[in-house]
């Protein structure tokens, strides 16, 4: 299964957590912070996975914004790394070519989609559409007007760059 | 989406990501705290617009680093509120910041109850969400049946339903009790029909973990998930949105693969068939393609599919598809397909016999080892670890030496450890061993346990050709400049042992000896100086006739230390200066180290311990632990012995080298070859070994097995009061194993027998007993009074084990039935041999497996009791209290009716108790007994003569007093009621046989005035802990 997700970015900002097992708060900033420390310093082309404690942190860099996700040693990796591609497809189709500054602004929004993509840190639904559908749903009492001040920086900071086309 | 637009959230983050500085953010967090705890304090004129606002910030905020937790409550009162956007964020705010242990969520169980049960299919879905990512122990205690309910309901939208099997995977993570195993094994079939993908993918992960903790309940899902299989490969009637890059959902692929690794063979042959067609197709049909998803999701299945292979032990033809691919991808560019194919190479060596294939790819793997990524490097060291065996030992171990140099200091430790346990086990000569685990000290000292100094301490000890060499080389090392602390106490001791066997050597008279040790002594730590004290008093004792001049500098050492801050230095020089004047008595008193008994490695001991503390109930692990694993630690591969020139042997007078002698002869052929290179004759005396019977082994504690006998040298056999206690006191050390002159058997199991006979006795699978040579493993499975026994009989060796014979010994009331045990299991080779089994009535004796085996000359004979106890008759049964007192009434009295008072129980919580009584298969029913401190229990009993029965437990404890209580069987039968109360007498009552501690420290240790303090002393240390 999966214990935990974190996105965290290349300056070692969290962006997102979402914890399956039970860790304490003070267990929290622990791993994220020996985390950060064990996956942003690794350099590119190297594998995606990197041993931890007895667990395997799968991870995927997108443009500036790192996903990771814990899971059991014996697990199936590659599934879990096409897991973290498949939450982010989603996320670009939702956002439209998501960037990072999208998750910032919005990331309450990212964690109502990733509880549309997992569940107890197992695989809910594999169909981009059928999550579509449902975010779609409790869309509608508001359009997801583009909000100006995303917008406003996304131009100061030059980083209208969509995330997915900077997979590493 | 009400999620959006909210103008004041988008503000603040703005505002934060503008800050300058941490302090400049923690002043702009500060001041938002500030507001949004007045704007709680003043909850009434808050909108709840704006209390959802400032519940999204403080999870902002949160995540920042900052602590909120004064605002957890308002999160989670939000999840009552009426309406949805605020109660969506009081969900996932909650979901986000606490924990399944907090004690606010308690107060939302009845809402969330609400929200499950009532129409509304959006707060469904909300509440199921949050109880699948942090429902705790309360949550499946409550919400069970109605999350079980939605699963099954024909009336819910697939979205529904399959957020409720995920957040019934969660309950059932939490108590295994939530799932009623009689009832879902139908059920479980009927979700497996399910024609929706989404839901079927969360079905599938349930139903992994379902069949990993029962295996029996699921068998009829078995086809199912094959069909499963075989229409995604196949690609039929699958929608478009669920293919993944043109995969057919990889997701649902691989979790049904990872089911059907649970199962222990698939024996409808046409089942078999079309899964292997499956297989098939995924291992040649998976092809490197340039889009990385494609590529990672095409590979994901055929890595689950390699593991599944290995796991059916698949016809030889395609476990060598499958070596080649591996073979493939060990070699390949892309880092991920390189790392994982080390990785499951590293798995296939437990499982199958390939190793010779493997070790082709051996200088590929040392090229991994030396990869820029970490990850790889770590893969390609327990690969390298084991695959090793004696003809490839120097090879890998060299270049984990050299590798050591540049070694990540997050590795050397591990690495350290495998070098010396590699070195051990695959020795071609046991001066490389020394050689091997001083260059280990050198160059990463820090990282070198004791253990692996004691080890070599050990061995140069015992073996008696060694200890010039060994001598020699501790006298190079000292010349180095800077040396490791380690280095300095191995070095002082095997000099202040064995230097005198150099004396004629250039440099190494007893002065220049001297010399050059104690130019270390003003920089060494407390405990390296009571080891050079002690070289010392040696040197001054080998020092004949006495140098004067010699004298006088180790005395006046002695002297200084005299007033040394550490008492234990105190001592010593106080005693070695006197002794040191004593002339004659001296020889006796230091005389040279006693040898050691053999026992096994303590670094081996703590790699077995290692693997078996982690190993938890996954489809692999349980492999692992069956499988006689060459990567696993094996005591008696130390060739170290076995292709020792003979003529050493000539010179060993000691008892306990016929143990050596006695490995030798079992050593392997190949080994025995290489003895004949070296031009002698492999006259190697067998050992009469008399069949053993190890069933006192069995029964009584392990740690005592008859009364040490001190070993003492020859020349030391005086009468010297000072001489005899010391050597009684070396040898009579913590966990002192009888030497083998005690011993009827040369072949000792390296496992506790009564323990693992015990985890038998609780759970349906696992090794059974282990010696060098062979495993025995066992996995059992029972259907009412029947029971099916497999019995795994591994092959450690890479020689054939010969007159294999298994004899059961059924009790009266057992019927078994044990088919053909080949006569001969070929190497590393693994037969499974089942046992049928037929209960006739209750009763408490044990079957015995009467074993034999010869290997090389050795024959070896064990009696091992099964673990054919009776509950595993029992199937627990949850009966309401309406069934329940009508029944407990009528079963008045004795001798259907029983009740004793239990004392000297161990202290076990009520949880514990139940978790007991669980895996007894006794059905923990809460809510009969109002008393809390009392159990009831029921279990309904299987046997020919009885038929199904049901029992009745009760059990009172005293909170007071966890030590006593009191407990009350029924059963319609007497026998059954009497038996079942003995039963669970055994496993409440602490029994002494498997809490007996290793007897303390010798007795007679304190009284020797010669080692006053066992701790500092390494030859006392060692006896400890070898």
């Amino acid at each position: 299964m999966i214990h935990f997700v974190i996105l965290i970015s290349r300056q070692g900002k969290v962006r997102l957590t979402k914890w399956y097992s039970p860790y304490q708060q003070k267990e929290r900033s622990t791993v994220i912070r020996e985390l950060s420390g064990l996956i942003l310093t690794r350099g590119p082309k190297l594998c995606n996975f990197v041993e931890w404690k007895g667990y395997k942190v799968v991870y995927r860099r997108y443009a500036s914004l790192y996903f990771c996700m814990c899971i059991d040693p014996d697990d199936n990796e590659l599934e879990v790394l096409e897991i973290i591609h498949h939450f982010v497809e989603i996320l670009d189709r939702y956002f439209g070519s998501v960037c990072e500054l999208d998750l910032i602004f919005n990331f309450h929004k990212a964690y109502y989609i990733l509880d549309e993509i997992l569940i107890a840190g197992e695989l809910q639904e594999s169909s981009k559409k059928a999550v579509a559908r449902v975010i779609a749903a409790q869309k509608t009492s508001t359009n997801l007007a583009k909000d100006s001040l995303v917008e406003n920086a996304k131009e100061e900071t030059g980083s209208i760059s969509n995330m997915i086309s900077q997979a590493i | 989406m009400a999620l959006s637009g909210m103008r004041g959230l988008s503000v603040f983050i703005s505002d934060v990501r503008n800050c300058q500085n941490k302090e400049q953010e923690r002043l702009r967090v500060d001041k938002e705290l500030g507001n949004i705890r007045t704007r709680f304090k003043n909850e009434k004129g808050l909108s709840p617009y704006e209390k959802k606002k400032y519940v999204w910030k403080m999870l902002y905020i949160y995540m920042l680093g900052y602590d909120v937790d004064f605002g957890h409550t308002e999160a989670v009162s939000l999840i009552s509120a009426p309406k949805y956007p605020e109660k969506q964020v009081g969900y996932i705010v909650t979901s986000c910041l606490l924990n399944e242990s907090h004690d606010f969520l308690r107060m939302v169980i009845n809402t969330v109850r609400n929200d499950i049960v009532g129409r509304n299919e959006t707060f469904q879905c909300l509440a199921l969400t949050m109880v699948g990512n942090i429902g705790g122990k309360e949550f499946s205690e409550s919400l069970a049946p109605d999350v079980q309910k939605l699963l099954i309901s024909s009336s819910c939208r697939p979205l529904v339903r399959k957020k409720a099997a995920l957040c019934l995977l969660r309950l059932y993570r939490k108590n295994s009790d939530v799932v009623n195993v009689d009832g879902w094994s139908d059920r479980m079939s009927q979700l497996l029909d399910e024609r929706d993908l989404g839901v079927l993918t969360s079905v599938m992960s349930l139903f992994v973990a379902l069949v990993s903790s029962n295996i029996e309940a699921y068998w009829n899902c078995l086809p199912k998930c094959v069909k499963i299989l075989e229409r995604l490969a196949r690609n039929q009637d699958v929608p478009q949105e669920y293919t993944y890059y043109g995969i057919p959902s990889p997701w649902l692929q691989v979790k049904t693969m990872r089911a059907l690794q649970y199962f222990p063979t698939i024996e409808d042959p046409n089942t078999r068939r079309a899964l292997f067609e499956v297989l098939q197709r995924i291992l040649m049909g998976t092809d490197v393609v340039k889009n990385v998803n494609k590529n990672n999701a095409a590979h994901a299945v055929l890595f689950e599919a390699l593991a599944l292979v290995m796991h059916l032990d698949a016809e030889k033809e395609m476990m060598s598809q499958c070596v080649a691919l591996l073979g493939k991808f060990i070699a390949v560019r892309e880092p991920n397909i390189r790392y994982l194919g080390l990785e499951n190479m590293t798995r296939m060596l437990l499982v199958s016999d390939v190793q010779d294939i493997i070790k082709r790819h051996q200088a590929q793997i040392i090229t991994s080892l030396k990869d820029p990524d970490i990850s790889i490097r770590r893969r390609a060291l327990d690969l390298l670890y084991g695959m090793c065996d004696v003809t490839n030992a120097k090879d890998i171990v060299e270049e984990l030496l050299q590798y050591l140099n540049t070694a990540d200091f997050a590795m050397r430790e591990e690495l350290a450890l495998k070098a010396a346990i590699l070195a051990e086990k695959f020795a071609p000569d046991l001066s490389w061993y020394v050689d091997v685990i001083l260059q280990l000290i050198d160059k990463a000292g820090d990282f070198v346990s004791d253990d692996i100094w004691y080890r070599v301490v050990q061995f140069v000890t015992n073996n008696e050709d060694l200890q010039p060499y060994a001598a020699a080389k501790a006298r190079e090392y000292l010349e180095k400049p800077a040396l490791h602390e380690t280095m300095v106490k191995v070095s002082a001791y095997l000099l202040g042992e064995y230097s005198h066997l150099l004396a004629r050597r250039p440099g190494c008279s007893p002065k220049e000896i001297f010399a050059i040790i104690n130019e270390k002594l003003p920089t060494v730590a407390t405990s390296t100086v009571a080891i050079l004290l002690s070289t010392y008093a040696k040197i001054l004792m080998h020092n004949l006739p006495p140098d004067p001049e010699l004298q006088e500098q180790i005395w006046s050492i002695f002297r200084k230390y005299e007033s040394y801050i550490d008492v234990e230095i105190q001592q010593r020089a106080v005693e070695y200066f006197s002794l040191s004047r004593k002339g004659a008595a001296l020889v006796d008193v230091l005389a040279e180290m006693p040898k050691f008994p053999e026992r096994q490695s303590a670094l081996l001991k703590k790699a077995e311990d290692a693997e078996v503390d982690t190993a938890e109930q996954s489809a692999i692990k349980i492999r692992s632990q069956q499988q006689t694993s060459n990567a696993l630690v094996v005591t008696d591969q130390r060739p170290a012995n076995g292709s020792m020139p003979v003529s050493q042997l000539g010179l060993v007078r000691m008892p306990s080298q016929n143990m050596e002698a006695g490995t030798q002869g079992q050593a392997s052929s190949r080994e025995q070859g290489m003895t004949d290179e070296n031009g002698s004759i492999n006259k190697v005396v067998p050992q009469d070994t008399p069949s053993a019977d190890l069933l006192g082994d069995l029964l009584g504690p392990l740690a005592i097995e008859g009364p040490p006998v001190p070993t003492v040298p020859v020349e030391q056999k005086d009468k010297n009061l000072l001489s005899a206690l010391e050597a009684t006191s070396e040898e009579a050390g913590p966990l002192a194993l009888a030497t083998v002159d005690d011993q009827p058997n040369s072949v000792q199991p390296i496992v506790n027998i009564a323990e693992r006979l015990n985890a038998l006795c609780l759970k349906d699978s696992g090794v059974l007993y282990e010696d060098p040579h062979i495993q025995i493993g066992i996995k059992a499975e029972w259907r009412a009074h029947h029971g099916r026994l497999v019995l795994f009989l591994g092959n450690k060796n890479t020689s054939p084990l010969v007159s294999v014979r298994a004899l059961i010994l059924p009790p009266t009331h057992l019927k078994m039935e044990l088919s053909m045990v080949p006569e001969t299991i070929p190497p590393r080779a693994q037969v499974q041999c089942p046992l049928e089994v037929v209960n006739i009535r209750a009763s408490r004796d044990l079957a015995v497996l009467d074993f034999s085996y010869k290997f090389v000359t050795a024959v070896v004979n064990v009696k091992l009791r099964l673990p054919v106890v009776l509950n595993k008759f029992f199937q627990p049964i949850l009966v309401s209290a309406e069934e329940f007192f009508p029944q407990w009434k009528s079963l008045s009295g004795p001798p259907l009716k029983l009740q004793e008072v239990l004392r000297g129980v161990k202290p076990l919580s009520l949880p514990e108790m139940a978790n007991l009584f669980t895996s007894l298969h006794l059905a923990v029913t809460p809510g009969i007994d109002a008393n809390p401190n009392n159990l009831v229990a029921c279990t309904t009993f299987y046997s020919e003569s009885t038929r199904a029965m049901l029992c009745l437990i009760r059990v009172e404890t005293d909170p007071s007093d966890r030590t006593q209580l009191r407990i009350t069987i029924a059963s319609g039968d007497p026998t059954l009621t009497f038996e079942l109360k003995e039963c669970i007498k055994e496993h409440l009552v602490s029994i002494p046989m498997q809490t007996a501690p290793p007897p303390a420290v010798s007795p007679v240790q304190p009284q020797s005035p010669v080692t006053p303090a066992a701790y500092n002393d390494p030859g006392a240390m060692l006896a400890g802990l070898l």
